[in-house]
């Protein structure tokens, strides 16, 4: 555990510290051509250095833009430090994001120099050159392809070091004054500017001080006790926060070692390879292990499957309880372990976890099925909650106080409040220094004294004193008597159903809740297949009596659970009803990342919402739908609904009200 | 900023020459006096309806089948007649129409055997593995690990291919080729039963193998647009004769060529 030393207060500062401390120690390794390459500290303060003074020798400087495209790959990573080192400031951008999308931001950011990993992004990064006139320098780290290139203003990132390291023999004082030059940065330097993909407009530069991440840094290694001894598998977007922190200041502040993988499709292979020993994953991850266990094990022989099934059952009724320390009889630790020899372990091992100590959740709200199975499997599955604004996260779940459907406690040095209109504030030294070079903005979101707006609306639960976060606050609405109305809350409760795919709550300023749902056709096609459920089609399918009745019980069940808390009982769902067909970008119900959009769902099936609300148990509808080929068609059907059971607002909030 | 591909620049000298071949089962005569010739560097394609004699002609000129007449003159050498075997030696790989791969073995596994001509270490010394085999299967892995980094396949690496989709199980098969090193590679229908992004994908590992390694490409294929994007020169076989040799371009606009994919009754245009 690295100590609060005041002058290390920047991350090229650490680079060199850590060179000398832990020199011998693994810093960064990388698989490739199927074999790990590791990097001591020592090596990589040599490789980062070499760069960097090439870098210079290309003529970046102080407060020049420099941006990274590309995947997790150690020279990326070292592509930052080097030019921070310089003081110049890394953007790194999505490797993905659109053309035009990423011209703009690189264009905002006034970037001169750029560094990305193949023929891929060079291609993409020409195209647009005629919009980034400051651009004067291409870096690339994968040579393939570029053979034939203009090499004028094209050079390898091996080439580069090249550079460096013949200046560094040729002139005897320049390491001494790369040293001098990283000396003179310091922890209020600009460190870094990351844009925030955001969901409306244009996408806004996060601008972050090194003492902003390096302090979030040494809190959150403090919090989970992490230290020199970690490995993670850097996988996820270098232009997020979230990798930026994990993946680099964390580790470089820590001392642990960053390992990338091969390709982004090998993760799970080289997460075993590795054994990571935390782990950072949105929900999606976690969700598709357990799916592809299940469907494993559907297929495998009779007494391996009933040994799983009952193993797991054990894992579900004690697993959670011995995590977090409780009092477990004798017998069923006795039967964890056996357990854990034939079922959790191997299972862990499978998917590289063996060695894990924390993983963390965040970014969307994860099943509680999902989130109770792996920590019942003792892996000590977390969830957290941030932003770029803040350097990360700014709550997080203290060990031993778990919940699946809260994001934490305020982390150390955090301050949160709840604004009257239920939106959630915060404060910490983490606090981002502003917009790139657009104030209006950092107005909007941080207020004079330093609270920054998140834009989610949430609430401290009474229960466990954490936070949870329940909607985007511009869609949270309220009922016509004035009840609060979270659409998202609602639907994400209904979708950890396997059998709900997607659902469509509807209620702002009217009488009460009601829902449109979507089955997936994949699980509720295999129970049809079990229980001779005969059906031709999507449509068929969704309008059997007997789907409904599966369907109603999943959404009593939701009722039940919304009746349970204070501020959501009075949001329960009075009717619903499945859709005749499934919701598609196609027709511009879904956005292309699959987001519902809800505005336009509710116009497009204004009768349904109608017979809603005029007592009708069954509607007609007709909708304009595209096929894949580009023709449109029309589906006409009539859609039943159902009413449901509403549970009475639990006691503790009407003794509170009289 | 890119440099023009060989076809633009003027081509290189031939590698290989089909002259004046012909073959026949039986009463069916498969090809008709034959002649092209395929030059070092470029993608030539050979096109035609079903049953043209596309395929007869690449096993020809890999020697798995022997031409009655003509003449087949490969890297100056005129082969009288060939054993597969013998022109995979000389450096002729190819990758099937329908895919002929070792199922039960892994993708790595399947590449390595693509290096079975370039080990020089005996049974032997195979068996004993160690010292210089060792030292030779090192060699040989690193070949194929490039080669599997080339074609993006690291993650099946250790998958049986059985296993895998279709359109990957094509890319390990042309991966065993490439494992050859060969002068000249044939292509028998790489992208058929491919989706759409499969087929863009398989277009860039051929353009990339063309330019990267510099290898000598013919290939057969029935997508039209592929073809005329891929390729340099484009033969056009039609009922076992040579009706057209060009540029994509011209080939487009030849009337016997539109004729026969037309479909008119044979007899009739000629």
């Amino acid at each position: 555990m690295q100590s609060i030393d005041g002058s290390l207060d920047t991350l090229p500062k650490f680079l060199i510290h850590n060179a000398k401390v832990v020199g011998a120690r693994p810093a960064m390794r990388h698989k490739d051509l199927g074999i790990w390459r590791t990097w001591s500290w020592a090596q990589m303060l040599e490789e980062v250095r070499a760069f960097s003074i090439g870098l210079a020798e290309l003529g970046l400087k102080r407060g020049d833009k420099f941006t990274i495209v590309g995947s997790n790959r150690p020279r990326l990573y070292w592509a930052m430090c080097a030019g921070q080192a310089l003081g110049a400031v890394p953007v790194p951008v999505y490797a993905d994001a659109v053309a035009d999308e990423m011209a703009f931001v690189l264009a905002h950011a006034e970037v001169t120099l750029a560094v990305v990993e193949d023929q891929e992004q060079v291609d993409k990064v020409i195209a647009m050159a005629e919009r980034l006139p400051r651009l004067a320098q291409l870096i690339y780290d994968e040579s393939r392809g570029l053979k034939d290139y203009d090499h004028s203003r094209l050079i390898s990132f091996a080439d580069v070091q090249a550079i460096g390291r013949k200046k560094l023999a040729s002139d005897g004082e320049c390491l001494a004054r790369w040293e001098a030059g990283v000396a003179e940065g310091k922890g209020s330097d600009l460190s870094v500017i990351l844009y925030t993909s955001g969901t409306t407009g244009r996408s806004k530069g996060v601008m972050l001080t090194y003492d902003n991440t390096i302090i979030s840094a040494h809190n959150a290694n403090a919090f989970d006790r992490l230290d020199q001894n970690e490995e993670v598998i850097a996988y996820l977007p270098m232009a997020w926060v979230g990798d930026y922190e994990f993946s680099y200041v964390q580790a470089y502040v820590a001392g642990y070692c960053v390992n990338c993988p091969e390709a982004p499709d090998t993760v799970v292979q080289d997460r075993r390879e590795i054994g990571t020993t935390y782990a950072f994953a949105p929900p999606r991850v976690y969700e598709n292990i357990l799916t592809l266990t299940t469907v494993r094990m559907a297929d495998a022989g009779a007494i391996k499957r009933k040994a799983f099934d009952f193993f797991i059952g054990v894992a579900r009724r004690w697993g959670e309880k011995i995590l977090d320390g409780e009092k477990v009889p004798l017998g069923a630790r006795l039967l964890y372990a056996i357990g854990r020899l034939f079922v959790y372990g191997p299972l862990k091992n499978q998917f590289g976890l063996s060695r894990i100590r924390l993983a963390y959740t965040a970014g969307e709200a994860i099943g509680p099925e999902i989130f109770r199975f792996w920590r019942a499997m003792g892996i000590n599955l977390k969830q957290l909650y941030g932003s770029t604004e803040a350097s990360v996260y700014v709550t997080a779940q203290p060990d031993g106080e778990i919940y699946a459907d809260t994001v934490g406690k305020p982390s150390p040095d955090v301050e949160i409040k709840i604004s009257d209109k239920g939106e959630v504030l915060f404060r910490s030294p983490g606090v981002f220094v502003g917009y790139y070079k657009d104030p209006e903005k950092t107005a909007e979101v941080r207020t004079p004294d330093g609270w920054v707006h998140t834009g989610d609306a949430g609430f401290f639960d009474t229960k466990t004193g954490q936070l949870k976060i329940i909607d985007r606050a511009k869609d949270v609405g309220r009922l016509k008597d004035g009840t609060l109305f979270a659409p998202k809350y609602i639907e994400n409760n209904l979708k950890f159903y396997p059998n709900i795919r997607e659902a469509v709550a509807v209620g702002a300023e009217r009488d009460f809740v009601c829902a449109m749902i979507n089955i997936d056709q994949t699980a509720v096609g295999s129970w049809a297949e079990r229980n001779n459920v005969v059906y031709a089609s999507y449509q068929e399918l969704a309008a059997d009596p007997r789907v409904y009745d599966m369907i109603a019980s999943h959404v009593d069940e939701v009722n039940r659970a919304l009746s349970e808390e204070e501020l959501m009982s009075g949001a329960q769902i009075k009717r619903f009803l499945i859709l005749h067909k499934e919701l598609d970008p196609d027709d511009g119900e879904l956005t292309r990342t699959q987001k519902l959009r809800r505005g336009h769902i509710i116009d497009r099936y204004g009768p349904l919402v109608e017979a809603f609300y005029n007592g009708s148990t069954t509607a007609q509808i007709a909708t304009e739908v595209t096929f894949e080929d580009g023709h449109k068609g029309t589906i006409a059907a009539r859609v039943a609904i159902r009413d449901m059971k509403i549970y009475p607002i639990r006691a503790a909030r009407m003794v509170r009200a009289a | 900023m890119r440099a023009p591909s060989s076809g633009e620049t003027g081509l290189g000298e031939v590698l290989l020459a089909v002259e004046d071949v012909s073959l026949s089962f039986g009463g069916v005569r498969a090809l008709t006096g034959v002649s092209f010739d395929i030059r070092r560097g470029e993608i030539r394609a050979i096109i035609g309806p079903n049953g043209a004699g596309k395929t007869s002609m690449l096993n020809v000129v890999n020697g798995f089948y022997r031409a009655q007449a003509g003449r087949i003159t490969f890297k100056g050498e005129v082969r009288a007649s060939m054993r597969p075997y013998a022109a995979a030696r000389g450096g002729i790989a190819r990758t099937f129409q329908n895919l002929a791969l070792f199922r039960g073995m892994t993708t790595l596994d399947n590449i390595l055997a693509g290096r079975a001509l370039k080990m020089h270490r005996g049974f032997f010394w195979q068996l004993i593995r160690h010292g210089p085999a060792l030292a030779e299967e090192v060699e040989h892995r690193r070949r194929v690990e490039e080669i599997i980094d080339f074609l993006e396949i690291a993650a099946i690496r250790k998958i049986p291919v059985g296993r895998l989709p279709y359109g990957l199980q094509k890319r390990v098969e042309l991966g065993r080729a490439l494992a050859m090193e060969p002068d000249l590679l044939l292509l028998d229908e790489p992208m058929a039963g491919m989706n759409l992004e499969e087929k863009e994908d398989m277009s860039r590992f051929i353009i990339d193998v063309n330019q990267q390694y510099g290898t000598t490409i013919a290939l057969i294929e029935h997508d039209m647009g592929v073809v005329m994007d891929l390729s340099d020169r484009v033969v056009v076989l039609d009922y076992g004769r040579k009706i057209a040799d060009s540029t994509p371009d011209e080939v487009k606009k030849d009337e016997n060529v539109i004729r026969a994919y037309l479909g008119q009754p044979h007899g009739v245009s000629a």
